[in-house]
């Protein structure tokens, strides 16, 4: 592979995990709640993933990934929602709690060592024709399934946000709530879905982690992807599109980071890892207000 | 069970060594960057950048005690501490730029900076604070004269517990008894009447706070450098500015009960890892408990909350 | 019965607590006619429409459609049933447009073109223009309520509440309203139109309800009443009849002068332009404008909050600002209000709090402005909403200002607590501050005011108190 296929392959490979992340994050933050709890879904699915992928296989791992960051969302959902509690100690803790627990779980289940796993892992799924193409061919077309249906799934979220009432009533939910109460939109059961579906999708990015990469569960390998989520979805203003671009930034920093390393450039990949925190920084100033949801982190 | 138990208690409270050396150490940045989130979140700043902001401190006293003893002599520790208190609040100033200026959520904001300050660190000790031999990604360790004394040779207690003590207490009472605490309590508690006295320039007063809280984070970074570590590496923190959250929120947002908060998280945390030691039990179970116990506290308040208003409900809208 | 009401609320009773806020009220809307329901702040007229509208339920009482029992477990049954509100505080979101906000409730697939198509169509029929795919944010409060009412509609409602429809439009833009109102009606729709402005009910209504104190004390048929005999059915005892000094005797030194003045508005509210006017020591200015006119932006200015664009704004050292929202922006709820009284005396010596003073100042305010709380530690939540705001006007008083800017100061209380309101804004007039009062209420600043500036399209006049000259002048007509 050339130079500029493994940085397309790489970019695309670590925006995977952060676009589901990120994808479920917007939802959750349309309806007016952000959700720092997320990191504790993705190591939460993580986890999950890599006990449940061994008996049960790929698919039943990426299964147990959903279902264990929805669990994370339901408890989110009930401190956030049911609770009213505030969004941001809940959140801080929620993913405490993710972190802590898998660790533990990880020691107590492989021992202190943690054994060094051997995981299924999904293969790449290659696209006929597509994937023949020079230099975007193996770099685009040759990913695993899941990646496919991740950036699959911006595109059906932009349609279900803009083109069913459901979606409708989520983003009048985000944006005063009083209102879309008022209109007959059930608001909290509106909430807790968001939360739940932001949740089980950081987890589904944790299964990604594993079944799609790693190969093997390590204590803390979330490695803030949930925390990084919230500037995607900040860095995307907001939208389906926007939110799968920036992600896309940052994988693409990431992948130059290998770049830079295997080349030698003289430029330190620490600071590229930088560019997208400041470029989301940037983005926020140009686009005040204006493109967050107007409720957001607020507690009625 | 049991001997976990007895692991977790003779590593953090059951020894003078373990209590000293392990939960005391470890409760001096809690404590700071404790202070520092009670402050910034009772005037309304969710300042969720401790972490970062302490990283910044630890760099700058780096900074200073490599390069600036030979200059400064004696003065290089203050010098240093100094630097690393005025780097936390530069970096927490860039959030509260964001949010007076612009209108942008701090909790985002910070949340990005903490990820930029741990990639800085990252690239300095590979970079212009690397070692001398470029093997290792740390910084050398910084002479003598920079570092905090100890109490005695039994111990790895440092002067640090006296300034944080020191602060918690002209804190609490601030807070309680100048004009600059009263504004930041107002301010917090409800922004626009605050402004509309016309008597409280509550962005000012906001951004202060931002910077103050800022500041003792930047301060803790220090003094894990001149105190503990006497280097700068990555992980130099194991997760205090998020711990610093749980801190603050368990001792109900007030100064003084940072002390015995710090003292709660630092002893679990401390005492976690002798329980892994010696009994095999995983040390992540403190992050369990202490998730457990904000989250506790967290319900607790907010039920409180829920029966207030249902009693106020009484009337017509 | 051949002249079947559309919908009739029979023996509507409703508690809070301990307090009764409708006593076994009759209501009714029958299709063609108009219904007003006068009263004054806190007579029930809400609570009343809440209960027609599934918002709220009854303690006892039944609703009756077409003669047949119904109950709504909330405004959905209602809306089915073809009722329709429209809020005073206009219930919509902001961010979305005309026709999301149209359609939002509803499910399955949501058609841009379709939802749009629809609006136009519903506005067409009823006469009421609308840009469906205008973001609502940026539309006028008089089109907000045509949103409003175009949603109704578009739900299928035949039966309209407008609670207080005019409160927030210019005098044009109501009779406008009004005029539309009639043709609904005479359509075959049924319309409740709640207000306190006996003019507006003798000039549309077909049938006439007024409430005092949760109960109902007239109903009828429109020419059984006059304006003298509705207003003294809203107001047992004779209002509080003050000579008005209409001209200042003395008008004393100037206080404030202001020189081609302008001021930018909040986000979303106009400012002011070229404002040029003084005010002098002991004498009342009323500011008279209509929602989103520039008023905010002066008193803000007048405050001393907002600094000045361009222009000269001289103001006395002493200001003090009572807001139009006491909960949100006078009061801290939850601090006792002795600190409450701190946030405008911070009674510090070198950057020090000194608490005793300030408790000692608290207790001595309380009794000297007959503020009724427990202590000077009870906290600002505690106190009923007449005691807060009497509370608030202490604490500005008592810094003798020379210059005192109210913003709705009785907004929210009942007829008593507002005329001991009024009558401390006297005092300190008399006293010799110069006094600046808002009201949305025009009759409240005509009542009160020697002088009177009104605010329209950021433009400042000055103008003789005259009802008729002012209400000109707040819709840019004179």
């Amino acid at each position: 592979m050339s130079a500029l296929e493994s940085v397309l392959a790489a970019m695309i490979r670590t925006a995977t995990p952060l676009l589901l992340a990120g994808l479920g994050e917007l939802v959750t933050e349309r309806a007016g709640v952000i959700n720092i709890g997320l990191e504790g879904a993705v190591i939460c699915g993580a986890l999950a993933a890599t006990v449940a992928a061994p008996p049960l296989g790929v698919a039943g791992g990426y299964l147990s990934a959903l279902v264990a960051g929805a669990a994370v969302g339901v408890l989110m959902a009930t401190f956030v929602v049911v609770l009213r509690a505030d969004q941001i100690i809940s959140g801080t803790a929620v993913a405490l709690l993710g972190l802590g627990l898998t660790g533990a779980l990880y020691h107590d289940i492989y021992g202190a060592g943690g054994v060094a796993l051997t995981v299924p892992t999904s293969r790449s799924f290659d696209i006929p024709v597509l994937s023949g193409v020079p230099v975007l061919g193996p770099a685009l077309f040759q990913q695993p399934l899941m990646s496919y249906m991740a950036f699959l799934l911006a595109p059906a979220l932009a349609w279900f946000l803009y083109r069913t009432h459901a979606g409708l009533s989520l983003r009048a939910v985000g944006e005063a709530p009083h209102a879309a109460r008022a209109a007959g939109v059930a608001v909290d059961r509106f909430r807790v879905g968001a939360i739940i579906f932001g949740s089980a999708l950081g987890g589904a990015a944790g299964g990604v982690l594993v079944l799609a990469q790693s190969g093997t569960f390590a204590e803390g390998m979330s490695a803030g992807r949930g925390f990084i989520a919230i500037a995607i979805v900040a860095l995307g203003r907001w939208t389906p599109t926007g939110v799968l671009v920036a992600s896309l930034v940052f994988g693409f920093a990431t992948a130059m980071q290998y770049v830079v390393q295997a080349l030698g450039w003289p430029l330190r990949y620490e600071l590229v890892l930088t560019l997208p925190y400041v470029l989301t920084l940037v983005a926020l100033v140009l686009a005040p207000r204006g493109a967050a949801p107007a409720y957001l982190a607020r507690t009625d | 069970m049991m001997s976990a138990l007895y692991a977790l208690w003779a590593g953090s409270f059951g020894s003078w060594y373990a209590f000293t050396s392990g939960t005391l150490v470890r409760a001096v940045p809690l404590m700071l960057t404790g202070l520092g989130v009670a402050v910034a979140f009772r005037a309304g700043v969710f300042n969720i950048g401790a972490e970062g902001q302490l990283l910044a401190g630890a760099v700058a006293a780096t900074a200073v005690g490599l390069h600036g003893s030979g200059m400064l002599g004696p003065a290089t520790l203050p010098v240093a501490l100094v630097a690393g208190a005025l780097a936390g609040a530069a970096w927490a100033g860039i959030a509260a730029v964001l949010r007076v200026r612009f209108g942008v959520l701090e909790v985002i904001s910070t949340l990005m900076l903490n990820f930029v300050a741990a990639d800085l660190v990252s690239y300095l000790v590979r970079g212009p604070l690397q070692e001398p031999l470029h093997i290792y990604p740390q910084s050398s360790s910084i002479p003598a004269i920079a570092r905090l004394p100890q109490f005695g040779p039994a111990t790895r207690l440092h002067w640090g517990i006296v300034i944080a003590v020191v602060l918690v207490f002209v804190v609490a009472w601030e807070l309680a008894h100048t004009a600059a605490g009263f504004r930041v309590r107002a301010v917090g508690a409800n922004p626009s009447a605050a402004w509309a006295t016309g008597r409280v320039p509550v962005s000012r007063v906001t951004t202060r706070a931002f910077l103050f809280s800022g500041l003792l984070a930047g301060l803790a970074g220090a003094i894990e450098v001149t105190g503990v570590t006497y280097a700068l590496y990555e992980n130099l923190s194991p997760g205090y500015g998020f711990t610093a959250i749980a801190v603050a929120i368990l001792a109900g947002l007030q100064p003084l009960g940072v002390l015995p908060s710090a003292l709660v998280f630092a002893g679990l945390e401390s005492g976690a890892t002798a329980m892994q030691r010696d009994a095999g039990v995983p040390a992540a179970w403190a992050s369990v408990v202490e998730a457990g116990l904000i989250l506790a506290v967290v319900g607790v308040i907010a039920l409180r909350a829920r029966a207030r208003s249902a009693a106020a409900n009484g009337g017509p809208p | 019965m051949s002249d079947a009401a559309a919908i009739a609320l029979i023996g509507i009773t409703k508690r809070f607590g301990a307090v009764t806020a409708l006593d076994r009220v009759d209501f009714g809307l029958r299709a063609g006619r108009i219904h007003a329901l006068l009263g004054e702040n806190g007579a029930g007229k809400s609570t009343l429409m809440g209960v027609l509208f599934g918002l709220t339920s009854p303690d006892a009482g039944v609703l009756e459609l077409n003669g047949e029992a119904v109950r709504w477990q909330s405004p959905r049954d209602a809306i089915r049933a073809g009722i329709g509100m429209v809020q005073q505080h206009f219930s919509h979101v902001p961010a979305l447009t005309v026709a999301e906000n149209v359609a939002l409730g509803g499910r399955g697939r949501f058609d841009v073109a379709q939802a749009a198509a629809e609006v136009t169509r519903v506005g067409t029929k009823a006469g009421l223009a609308v840009d469906p795919m205008a973001r609502v944010a940026d539309l006028s409060v008089e089109a907000q309520q045509r949103l409003e009412i175009v949603r109704a509609l578009a739900h299928g409602a035949r039966m309209l509440i407008l609670d207080e429809p005019t409160a927030v439009l210019a005098p044009g833009e109501a009779t406008k309203l009004l005029a539309w109102l009639r043709r609904f009606a005479d359509d075959g729709g049924a319309a409740a139109l709640v207000t306190h402005k006996v003019r507006e009910a003798l000039a549309i209504a077909d049938d006439v309800t007024v409430l005092r104190a949760g109960r109902r004390v007239a109903t009828g048929v429109v020419n059984e009443f006059t304006a003298e005999s509705l207003a003294r059915a809203m107001f047992p005892e004779e209002r509080e009849t003050r000579a008005a000094p209409r001209a200042n005797p003395q008008p004393g030194a100037m206080i404030v002068s202001a020189e081609r003045l302008a001021v930018r508005g909040a986000p979303g509210e106009p400012g002011i332009v070229d404002a040029t006017f003084a005010l002098h020591a002991g004498e009342i200015v009323g500011v008279a404008a209509v929602e989103r006119s520039g008023h905010t932006a002066l008193l803000r200015a007048l405050a001393g909050l907002q600094t000045p664009g361009s222009g000269r704004l001289a103001l006395p050292p002493e200001v003090s600002f009572i807001p139009g929202d006491r909960h949100r922006d006078a009061l801290v709820l939850d601090f006792p209000l002795y600190e409450n009284l701190a946030l405008r005396h911070l009674g510090t010596r070198h950057g020090l709090m000194r608490w005793p003073a300030v408790r000692a100042r608290t207790s001595r305010i309380l009794e000297q402005f007959q503020v009724r709380a427990a202590s000077g530690s009870s906290r600002a939540r505690s106190l009923s909403g007449g005691n807060q705001q009497r509370f608030v006007l202490a604490r500005e008083l008592d810094a003798h200002p020379t210059l005192l800017v109210a913003e709705n100061p009785t907004r929210g209380l009942d007829l008593a607590a507002a005329a001991t309101i009024h009558a401390r804004l006297l005092d300190a007039a008399h006293a010799g501050a110069a006094v600046v009062v808002y009201s949305s209420d025009v009759d409240e600043v005509l009542e009160l005011a020697h002088r009177i500036l009104v605010v329209h399209n950021g433009v400042v006049r000055e103008v003789p108190v005259t009802r008729e000259l002012v209400a000109r002048a707040m819709v840019g007509a004179a």
